[in-house]
């Protein structure tokens, strides 16, 4: 243990208001601490610069899936495991599913959240490029109000997402009947549990006779963000997946992202990969 | 004629087990002492430098802390081991980065932690030295003469009138890098210390007696007023046979200064960090093989980097040089091996100790002399496997009526290796996921080298109460191999009883003989020997003093050590080992019978790469060997079970990234051991040929498994066209047309410019 | 010195008895259990939470119990090793463990079990693909997991006799 517990300051608030009107009282001071799965590693590594936190983790304001007809609304504390278990999302978001059943092990997907997630901003996270798949919205919330933004292109940098200190997020929002019938998923991590990705890679489509009529591909850890990979699919859109768009989409990628080299890879070998998931998931587009 | 056993051969339940599945088992963290207080060690950041100043930062109330600097050592400021160069405390020099330098003591562990960050040392930094080339190339001196910490000449035959009338002459150079041991359960001790009492250490480690040498000449104590207990070891493959005498030493320290109980654990990171790992290691292979494939000569160049001090690296670079020929008949075979000073954490055991490096590059090598000639890898083994009679490289004549081809042959009919060879080469070209199957044929001799087992002295005592319970004495202590359970199998056995009735004494200098390290796959063969034979003095004593028959119940064994002990003594058999007459070892010219016997292995694995990602997947895996005598199948094939993970491991996940000489994934989550989804159901196969001097003809077989993995992944890129890959750990290329790069980075970090390997171009 | 927060109290049911514990908000559970609850049974192998070593049950979930903040483990009801045989009589899964090699040096053990038995409650007949899934959070370094995997399909089977 590197840090000094004593210092830190975890205070459950009575609701979602109180917690909010903490936020804004001081800006900055308190932040949003949910399931801890991330927080408590900084905290064991002595790298938890932030003192004082309010436990939002029981929050029911902050809990549950709903199903609406146009949307599912999964509020922030949703846990891995919840989303794994859902029967509609298995259904219509299997994309989500998938992410989740590669993120960490049971025991972490019990606790962490899809929120607290978002929040941490990693471009390496596993469900980020599912929900830029999936067009997610989020609602932020505050003692001043509520606002809704597209989740794609919410940061601001390496780790660092739009939202203000006094702002929580409470909701993720999925449209539904996208009507994607062909969806793609993969993590290439270190090992096949518990593994931080290499490259993930997250893409659906929509086909008709043979042809691309709508599509989203978004990579994770080949960016200093998660990455939507909207260049790739302005070539891809309209045409049909032969192997010369799949070249030039390739080409178009490998100009899109930015991997580096780092701990666990190199920026060589996860663009070649990126190219190659891009490959797999050309031709699945094919059947 | 074959034995009826009643206790050996038996899935005996694990002494200790049910302590373990209850979370009853105490490992040193789970034990408190009154007043006890922690212990953190500060430590360099630098690898190599002279220490200028330290300074204790403001806001800690530092009068409530014991301060340890190398000041406050009794007797010598050294870690005594083979020799006396590794410090306790660095003084004023550092030579490697977490290189221990002050030690802090507080009641409050949160406290500590903030005081640990307070202390600045100033270090002026020295040129240092990372590599076996620079360290070879003597860019800078770093420790003797030559930063050579020791060096063999291994001679057979002559290989210099071979090369000439070779039809071939096949070279090759291989590579491995550090490896983690990677404990679940970090380092660890407890010590009280005050000078009328002595010391007294409780933690966990593999080698009591080894611990108790160096706080014998830290403190400057007589023999008798230092004691130290092992406690649950949760896990250590080596990791804790040198390096608990540190932290023991320093955990004393502690203690004797502040007059109070000291608990120093180590966090992951820290473990990570500062102690030791598998030497990296450099192999280069020069091999002269006729047209039929019959071996002419090899000449093997082996390099060891041994990290700062000396430790234990002579131990483990001769471990490496005797295996470096493997079970092959070659008549003549020149090894020379060293092993090098380098500025990092000194390199340490780990399973194999030195064998694994260079099993892997020999394995590897004649994969491509089978090339080169024309052969497959099978058959270039066929013709050159070592029979009785024949001699190893250090003229150790085999008298094993060892089969390495008959082993051979099951390995790779359980496995189904000609029909998948065949299969995978068919499928292969129309397949994204393509497979390869290989093997590797190797063996590891048990016990200590040569005259080591002499030197050692090794005793184990056995012990019969006047209730009839039986104890076993020994140095040897359980870490999860079993030692506990094969113990009291062996004992039961020589005295016709239950294990229930056996107990095994917690390993405690003050009351247990020494019985030499637990290493060295040495425990079950040599000193499970010692036991038997001391069990067997105690049946003797009853059944010559008349108190036994020659027939008998538990019962009658119960009352036959009361009549005994109430009327005649003690009953009770101290053993010391006995060197046979007929194993010969010179140490000075590094021949004879290195070791009193060998397991020998054949171990096949499949595996799959994924020529979109470059992940690699064992598929199957069957590991065959000749042990001697299994005397519990089931503890035994998880030795053989968990080794196999290791090498694994080793082979495709686990990979040291170095910076400056210092391990920066020093994390669980950077550095990747495998996960139950990584491992495919490992097939463990024994045959059994009992050695004679081994407990119920018992070999060793604990270091056995790691040594081959390398090289049974090699043949998956053969059968991709593969290209020369000559590095541990890394992924086989995938197709000939797209040169890959590897999935993880090399060993070590480039700091200004990227490795050559980076250079490689790609459509 | 930075200032130290206030200790907080923790009330919650450990293996079914109620505990008042005293610490520090961000102090971790794996630290309360073991400290103040002198419960030594739960592990800590890797501090964040990538071995398993730690793993509890709190409110019927697996969670590593290094991740969890003091706060958090208010009103809980926590279940750890200690709590996994009745009395003297070992659970299905801690006995396949004995008979079966489960456990070498035991520091994953724990774990492993507290693993081993959430995944048997929420299915009671898993295959090996999904035991291997189930435990992957789980690290061991003695066995190569091959006798773990059997100890659970032994659980299995031996529940299936009994029921």
């Amino acid at each position: 243990m590197r840090s000094y517990v004593p210092a830190y300051e975890l205070q459950e608030p009575r609701n979602l208001l109180d917690a909010l009107e903490r936020m804004a009282r001081e800006p900055g001071e308190w932040r949003p601490f949910a399931g801890g799965t991330d927080l408590m590693v900084l905290l064991e590594a002595g790298k938890l610069v932030q003192r004082k936190f309010l436990s939002i983790w029981k929050l029911p304001e902050l809990s549950g899936i709903t199903v609406a007809p146009a949307n599912v609304n999964l509020n922030a504390l949703t846990t891995y495991s919840e989303i794994r278990g859902h029967e509609l999302l298995a259904r219509e978001f299997p994309l989500l599913c998938r992410a989740a059943a590669e993120t960490g092990s049971i025991a972490t997907q019990n606790r962490g959240t899809l929120g607290g997630n978002i929040a941490n901003a990693s471009p390496a996270a596993d469900s980020p490029p599912v929900l830029l798949v999936y067009d997610a919205e989020l609602e932020l919330v505050s003692a001043s109000g509520v606002r809704w933004v597209p989740y794609h292109g919410f940061w601001n940098g390496y780790k660092k997402i739009a939202m203000r200190n006094d702002e929580l997020i409470r909701t993720i929002r999925l449209p539904r009947q996208r009507k994607f019938s062909k969806q793609f998923y993969r993590k290439v991590g270190t090992r096949r549990a518990q593994a931080i990705s290499k490259v993930c890679f997250a893409g659906a489509a929509r086909m008709d006779a043979g042809r691309i009529v709508d599509i989203r591909i978004a990579l994770g850890s080949v960016a200093p963000t998660v990455f939507r990979a909207s260049e790739s699919e302005k070539i891809l859109r309209g045409e049909k997946p032969t192997p010369a768009t799949l070249r030039a989409a390739q080409d178009i990628l490998s100009r899109e992202i930015s991997p580096i080299d780092d701990i666990r890879s190199t920026a060589r070998y996860r663009l070649r990969v990126a190219q190659n998931l891009l490959a797999e998931f050309c031709e699945s587009l094919q059947s | 004629m074959t034995m009826e056993h009643s206790q050996i051969g038996k899935p005996v339940p694990r002494k200790e087990g049910r302590e373990k599945v209850t979370g009853a088992a105490r490992y040193v963290d789970d034990l408190t002492f009154p007043e006890m207080i922690h212990g953190v060690t500060v430590r360099s950041s630098l690898a190599r430098g002279k220490i200028l100043d330290v300074r204790f930062g403001d806001d800690i109330p530092w009068n409530e802390f014991t301060i340890v600097t190398a000041r406050d050592i009794p007797g010598k400021n050294c870690i005594a081991l083979l020799i006396e160069d590794q410090p306790c405390l660095a003084d004023r020099f550092v030579n490697h980065p977490e290189e221990a330098i002050l030690l802090l003591a507080h009641p409050d562990k949160y406290l500590l932690e903030e005081a640990r960050r307070a202390v600045h040392i100033e270090i002026e930094p020295l040129p240092a030295v990372f590599s076996i080339e620079d360290s070879l190339a003597r860019k800078q001196i770093i420790w003797g003469e030559d930063n050579i910490f020791k060096s063999y000449r291994v001679e057979k035959g002559d290989v210099a009138s071979a090369w000439s009338g070779a039809e071939f002459i096949v070279e090759g150079e291989y590579e491995t890098g550090a490896q983690e041991q990677l404990y679940i359960e970090p380092q660890g001790m407890i010590a009280r210390a005050n000078s009328f009492d002595g010391v007294t250490v409780w933690g966990s480690l593999q080698c009591p007696y080894y611990v108790h040498k160096a706080l014998v000449s830290l403190f400057e104590l007589p023999k008798e007023k230092v004691r130290v207990v092992q406690t649950e070891t949760g896990g250590g493959f080596g990791g804790k046979e040198e390096y608990p005498s540190m932290i023991a030493a320093h955990a004393a320290l502690l203690a004797l200064k502040s007059g109070k109980p000291v608990k120093m654990i180590y966090d992951r990171a820290e473990d990570m960090a500062a102690t030791t790992k598998r030497h990296p290691s450099r192999t280069r292979h020069r091999t002269a093989v006729r047209r039929d494939g019959k071996l002419l000569a090899m000449e093997i160049d082996f390099t060891l980097d041994g990290g700062a001090y000396e430790t234990l690296s002579p131990v483990v670079l001769s471990r490496g040089t005797i295996h470096a020929a493997g079970p092959y008949d070659c008549p003549n075979v020149l090894i020379q091996s060293r092993v090098v000073a380098t500025n990092a954490p000194p390199h340490g055991a780990f399973r194999g100790f030195g064998a694994p490096q260079s099993v892997f590059a020999l394995e590897r090598h004649l994969d491509r002399v089978a090339a080169a000639v024309g052969l497959s890898p099978e058959e270039l083994r066929r013709r050159n496997f070592i029979r009785e009679g024949q001699t190893l490289s250090v003229g150790q004549v085999v008298h094993e009526k060892v089969r390495m081809d008959k082993l051979l042959d099951r390995a790779l009919e359980l496995s189904g290796y000609h029909e998948k060879r065949a299969r995978f080469a068919k499928e292969n070209p129309r397949c994204v996921i393509r497979r390869g199957i290989g093997f590797a044929a190797f063996l590891h001799g048990a016990g200590f080298t040569g005259s080591g087992e002499e030197y050692l002295a090794s005793e184990a005592q056995v012990t019969a109460t006047c209730d009839g319970k039986v104890q076993v004495l020994a140095g040897s202590t359980e870490m999860g191999q079993g030692t506990n359970t094969v113990f009291a199998q062996i004992a039961a056995e020589a005295l016709g009883l239950d294990c229930e009735q056996i107990e095994i004494l917690q390993p405690d200098t003050s009351l247990v003989p020494n019985s030499g390290p637990t290493v060295a796959s040495r425990t079950t063969m040599i000193v499970g020997k010692l036991v038997e034979t001391a069990a067997l003095v105690i049946k003797k004593s009853l059944h010559d003093t008349g108190f036994l028959k020659p027939a008998y119940t538990p019962g009658e064994f119960t009352d036959a050590c009361r009549e005994y002990t109430g009327k005649i003594g003690a009953l009770q058999s101290l053993v010391k080992y006995q060197h046979p007459s007929d194993l010969h070892w010179d140490d000075g010219k590094y021949q004879g019978d290195a070791y009193g016997a060998y397991a020998w292995a054949v171990y096949v694995a499949e595996v799959s790469v994924d020529t979109r990602t470059a992940e690699v997947r064992v598929e199957d895996f069957v590991a065959v060997q000749e042990v001697g005598k299994v005397i519990n199948p089931v503890l035994a094939a998880g030795q053989i079970e968990g080794g196999v993970a290791q090498g694994i491991g080793f082979a495709l996940y686990e990979n040291v990234v170095w910076q400056e000489g210092r391990m920066v994934n020093g994390q669980m989550t950077n550095y990747i051991m495998p996960t139950s989804m990584d491992v495919p159901s490992i097939r463990v196969f024994f045959e059994e040929l009992p050695y004679a001097r081994g407990p119920a003809g018992a070999k060793g077989i604990g270091e056995l498994p790691p040594c081959p993995r390398r090289w049974t992944f090699r043949p998956s890129a053969s059968s991709l066209k593969n290209f020369p890959t000559r590095e541990v750990p890394r992924v086989p290329k995938a197709s000939a047309n797209s040169p890959w790069m590897e999935p993880r980075p090399r060993s070590r970090m480039p700091s200004h410019r990227p490795p050559a390997w980076t250079s490689a171009r790609f459509r | 010195m930075p200032k130290a927060a206030r200790k907080i109290r923790v009330n919650c049911k450990i293996n079914g008895k109620a505990f008042s514990l005293e610490a520090y908000p961000m102090a971790r559970l794996l630290d309360v259990l073991r400290e103040q609850a002198g419960l030594t049974g739960t592990k800590e192998g890797c501090g964040e939470g990538e071995c398993g070593a730690c793993s509890i049950e709190l409110d019927g979930l697996l969670v590593n119990s290094c991740l969890v903040p003091a706060v958090q483990a208010d009103g809980a009801k926590i279940r750890t090793i200690e709590g996994v045989a009745n009395a003297s009589e070992l659970s299905a899964v801690q006995q396949a463990f004995l008979t079966h090699g489960g456990a070498q040096c035991g520091i994953c053990t724990p774990g492993m079990i507290l693993a081993a038995r959430n995944l048997l409650s929420r299915n009671a007949q898993p295959t090996e693909t999904e035991i291997r899934e189930a435990l992957s959070g789980n690290l061991c370094r003695c066995t190569g997991y091959t006798k773990i995997f059997e100890s659970v399909l032994e659980a299995c089977r031996a529940q299936r006799v009994r029921s």
